[in-house]
């Protein structure tokens, strides 16, 4: 029998979003032309720099583009694809986007970098940087909710991980005992939280709320009653060193960006792809996951489902308490109140436009470090965009991403639900 | 011959229920049993108290003669003991290899798992019993009568010799049941034994060889399927005599109550669940729409009463056009509903049964006036509500939640049909229901067709639609395939339009 498959999306609405993909990429072409074309002045180039002045990569002659030509080339692309997708129709969902976010962002910074020199090879390094302390938080959210419990308490455990690190490593003088120490507070804390929901049921968002709100208080109480009066001894810890990779490190561009990081950054790349793997081709994620979508199955298959739950929970914790430890003795040293800024939210936004998939994830985060760290780099340029409005960008790509606009997912059967035998 | 299983003495307590009295059960080798009883008899928990997902107060349970304690599912499963459950027990995201490995997952290297030698025994399994099935498809892809081959697979690699299955026709159409009965007839072949679960009378005379039957946590007897007869496993199942049949007079038809044109409605997920339904209902007759669960029937009937927006169509409501418009304006206009989730839609638990009573009216005299509830009124409706339609209930001012699922319905049929209707619209009416109230709840659907109401019946369960439907509409995957006049039909015929073959034209229909 061929029946046609009536739960298939029907012709009209993927006619409708091809139409609307269509308009968008017009539109963006004529923003692109509007915002930066008028505004940048013939002749003047763009400096894109391709070297950092302190990695060990080869030095590879810096990208020198026209910036009016750049701009303008940007615009046309994304209306002839915008055309061309109104006519014909391209399937693919993310690389539209993908056209989306390139042209616009190619032609801003040929715009904003008109007549003067921006660092590409070090903004693409520090995005990896920036995304670190986000992908470790989105992992910590992937782990709990493929089994089911949503734990919205990284910020909180971030927070306190990070301040445990810093601490044990200036009292201990040993970074690598702060590391560890942020791994077991941050074990700690979600052993808590996955007791209470597991053990007693308690409302997972309301639990990982309290947990946001117990790491606020408790680590800006301890910051100021005792960090501030003796910074020396037990807020200066010192960082991680770099680790330079021989030989992969000499890679233009890509060499200083992956191969040249402290530990914290290396471990994180490491989980995300142990996770994958775990998740998917082994007899424990086959579990996890199972465990996530239909508890009730995993229990008459002899699964432990709690036993899978706390585990899975407690791993997460210590992976967000190693995105902790990275914000102090990972990146500066020193603890300062709420530092983490909303970061454990961000990696949880990353979740789910990765698809609640370690690879997506990761990839997620890589976005919001981008916007993260040109915001930065845009600062230093002077661009004549208020500061404020480009600290938002971080935020704004958040927002953008959970209304689900783009990639909208489907989580875990039965993310957030109890399992009551 | 050896018994494989024996159950002694088993007792089982929840809070306030005795739900297993002193079970004895024999299970002999190679042969099918048939535990028969109605909802509630105490079938499942004795069944989960041998899968060890509950622990029993009290008895024995012996494999081929030994005792044996069993805590767990792993347990269960290290004696050999399978089990399907009513509702499947799989991961819809998964593929049917990744389920059926789930807890006995062989690796390569100790740490990756082995999908090609788990599909490899799939397939090795489906050959010996029959069993076909693609181990690589995901289930979430795959109709019901193939996820239940998944489950019996489960079983089956897991080396079980005592297959439970747990009210395994619920879900499947005619032909899918005949299927289901070939295949345990080659297990049976092969030397397994199996238990088998239900409450429909004319199934186990079919396939039992033994047959027992639970009445309120007890065994109330076991009789030969060879002396078994509706009637006699009825009133073992209820305890009195139960009239089968529903009696009705030939229709008086008169004018069209409802009329549906072209209809299609989208589910809560956008898919396209009713694809294009016409039909209508007159004024005294009963229009039963057959169907496996899941083919668009639910969300025909919430969009009927308002729940879901049309995507187009018209539908047309004692001659009147309805578009965009609230559940209260259809009750108002004399539309009856039992919903299909009646404990969801059809009360609120946590609310008296006097509340209960007047869910439909209570912003209307006599139960208000101005911004204030006439208790009284409320009250003294209720108290009649309750005896005219027996609703067992020690008052009127405990919750809706503490009653018996039969007894539920009968407060939202008492509730529905006290007010003046025109058009009933009964959805799974007697879902989980013992037969006793089933008996109750169809004389007062064919109660009200005498009266000159026009009933749109939707029930999975085609005896119920055989008995009191004057037309049947057969839907599947949103569509209607043909409606016929139920004097004529037989339910081969019918059976075939439920799994989408119409046999008229050999050309298959989506």
């Amino acid at each position: 029998m061929t029946n046609t498959n009536i739960q298939q999306i029907n012709p009209k609405s993927a006619k409708r979003t091809q139409i609307i993909y269509g308009f968008v990429l017009i539109v963006v072409g004529l923003l692109i032309y509007l915002l930066f074309g008028l505004n940048t002045e013939a002749g003047v180039l763009t400096t894109f720099g391709l070297n950092l002045a302190s990695s060990q990569a080869i030095k590879i002659p810096d990208l020198v583009l026209p910036a009016l030509t750049t701009v303008y080339l940007m615009a046309a692309i994304a209306v002839f694809i915008g055309a061309y997708q109104l006519a014909r129709g391209i399937r693919s969902t993310g690389a539209l986007i993908g056209v989306i976010a390139f042209t616009f962002v190619v032609a801003f910074l040929a715009w904003a970098a008109q007549d003067k020199s921006f660092n590409l090879a070090g903004m693409l390094s520090s995005t990896l940087v920036r995304a670190t302390p986000i992908a470790l938080a989105a992992l910590c959210g992937v782990i709990s909710e493929r089994s089911a419990v949503i734990n919205i308490g990284i910020e909180g455990i971030m927070l306190i991980a990070a301040q445990v690190a810093v601490v044990t490593a200036s009292i201990t003088n040993n970074l690598y005992v702060g590391l560890i120490a942020a791994i077991v507070v941050g074990g700690l804390v979600a052993a808590f939280h996955a007791f209470l929901v597991i053990r007693f049921k308690v409302d997972q968002t309301v639990s990982s709320v309290a947990i946001n709100i117990f790491g606020a208080g408790i680590t800006s109480f301890i910051s100021s009653r005792f960090l501030q009066t003796a910074t020396d001894t037990l807020n200066n810890s010192g960082t991680f060193p770099i680790i330079t990779i021989p030989g992969l490190s000499k890679i233009p561009i890509i060499g200083p960006m992956l191969f040249e990081n402290n530990i914290i950054i290396y471990m994180m790349v490491l989980l995300v792809i142990v996770m994958h793997i775990t998740l998917f081709h082994t007899p424990w994620g086959l579990r996890t996951r199972a465990v996530g979508e239909h508890p009730k199955a995993a229990d008459t298959l002899g699964i432990n489902v709690y036993f899978v739950r706390y585990v899975n929970v407690i791993i997460g914790g210590m992976i967000a308490g190693l995105g902790g430890a990275y914000f102090t003795i990972g990146s500066v040293g020193r603890f300062d109140e709420i530092m983490t800024s909303g970061k454990g939210f961000i990696g949880l936004a990353a979740m789910i436009f990765g698809k609640w998939n370690p690879i997506g994830a990761f990839t997620s985060s890589l976005i919001f470090g981008f916007a993260d760290s040109l915001q930065v780099k845009l600062q230093i340029l002077r661009v004549p965009i208020p500061s404020e409005f480009l600290l938002m960008a971080p935020y704004i790509v958040t927002m953008i991403i959970l209304t689900g606009v783009v990639g909208r997912a489907i989580p875990p059967a039965a993310d957030g639900q109890p399992y009551e035998k | 011959m050896t018994n494989v299983l024996e159950l002694r003495g088993i007792t089982k307590r929840f809070p306030g229920v005795l739900a297993n009295d002193k079970i004895d059960i024999t299970l002999r080798e190679g042969k099918i049993l048939a535990l028969l009883g109605e909802n509630g008899a105490g079938k499942t928990t004795l069944m989960n108290i041998l899968y060890g997902l509950y622990k029993p107060d009290e008895g024995q349970i012996l494999v081929r003669g030994k005792e044996v304690t069993i805590h767990s599912p792993n347990d269960a499963i290290e004696r050999g003991i399978g089990m399907v459950h009513q509702h499947f027990m799989l991961v819809p995201v998964m593929t049917v290899t990744e389920n059926v490995m789930l807890g006995v997952e062989p690796t390569k290297n100790g740490i990756f798992l082995d999908k090609e030698k788990v599909a490899k025994r799939i397939r090795e399994i489906s050959d010996q019993y029959g069993l076909a099935v693609d181990p690589t498809a995901y289930i979430k892809d795959l109709p019901v009568g193939i996820q239940q081959r998944v489950e019996i697979i489960k079983v089956l690699y897991r080396q079980a010799n005592i297959l439970i299955l747990d009210e395994p026709t619920a879900v499947l159409t005619p032909q899918e049941v005949d299927g289901l009965f070939q295949i345990l007839q080659t297990l049976i072949d092969k030397g397994k034994s199996i238990i088998f679960i239900t409450h429909k009378l004319k199934e186990v005379m079919h396939a039992a060889d033994d047959i027992t039957v639970l009445r309120l946590g007890r065994v109330v007897g076991s009789i030969d399927p060879k002396d078994a007869t509706p009637e006699i496993l009825a009133t073992m199942m209820v305890g009195r005599d139960v009239n089968l049949v529903v009696n009705k007079k030939a229709a008086q038809v008169k004018e069209v109550a409802l009329e549906v044109k072209d209809l299609f409605v989208r589910d809560e997920r956008q898919n396209l669940t009713v694809n294009g339904v016409s039909f209508e209902v007159r004024k005294g007759e009963v229009l039963g729409v057959a169907g496996v669960q899941g083919n668009g029937q639910t969300e025909l009937v919430y969009a009927l009463t308002g729940l879901l927006p049309l995507d187009s169509g018209q539908i047309t409501l004692l001659g009147e056009a309805i578009k965009h418009t609230t559940p209260r304006n259809i009750l108002e206009r004399g539309v009856a509903h039992i919903p299909e989730d009646r404990q969801r839609h059809g009360l609120i638990l946590s609310f008296p049964i006097h509340d209960n009573m007047m869910l439909c009216t209570y912003y209307k005299p006599p139960f208000a006036r101005g911004v204030s509830l006439q208790a009284k009124k409320i009250f003294s409706n209720a108290e009649e509500l309750v005896k005219q339609y027996d609703v067992r209930t020690p008052n009127i001012y405990v919750n809706a939640g503490t009653l018996s699922g039969g007894n539920q319905q009968k407060v939202i049929v008492a509730r529905e049909f006290s007010r003046p209707i025109q058009l009933l619209i009964a959805s799974q009416p007697t879902r989980g229901l013992d037969v006793g109230s089933i008996e109750y709840i169809h004389s007062r659907i064919i109660q009200k067709r005498d009266e000159g109401t026009g009933v749109l019946l939707v029930s999975s369960e085609l005896d119920e639609i055989l008995a009191l439907s004057d037309r049947i509409a057969v839907m599947y995957k949103g569509q209607i395939m043909d409606i016929l006049d139920a004097s004529k039909v037989n339910k081969e015929y019918l059976g075939l339009l439920m799994a989408g073959v119409h046999p008229t034209n050999t050309a298959t229909k989506n």
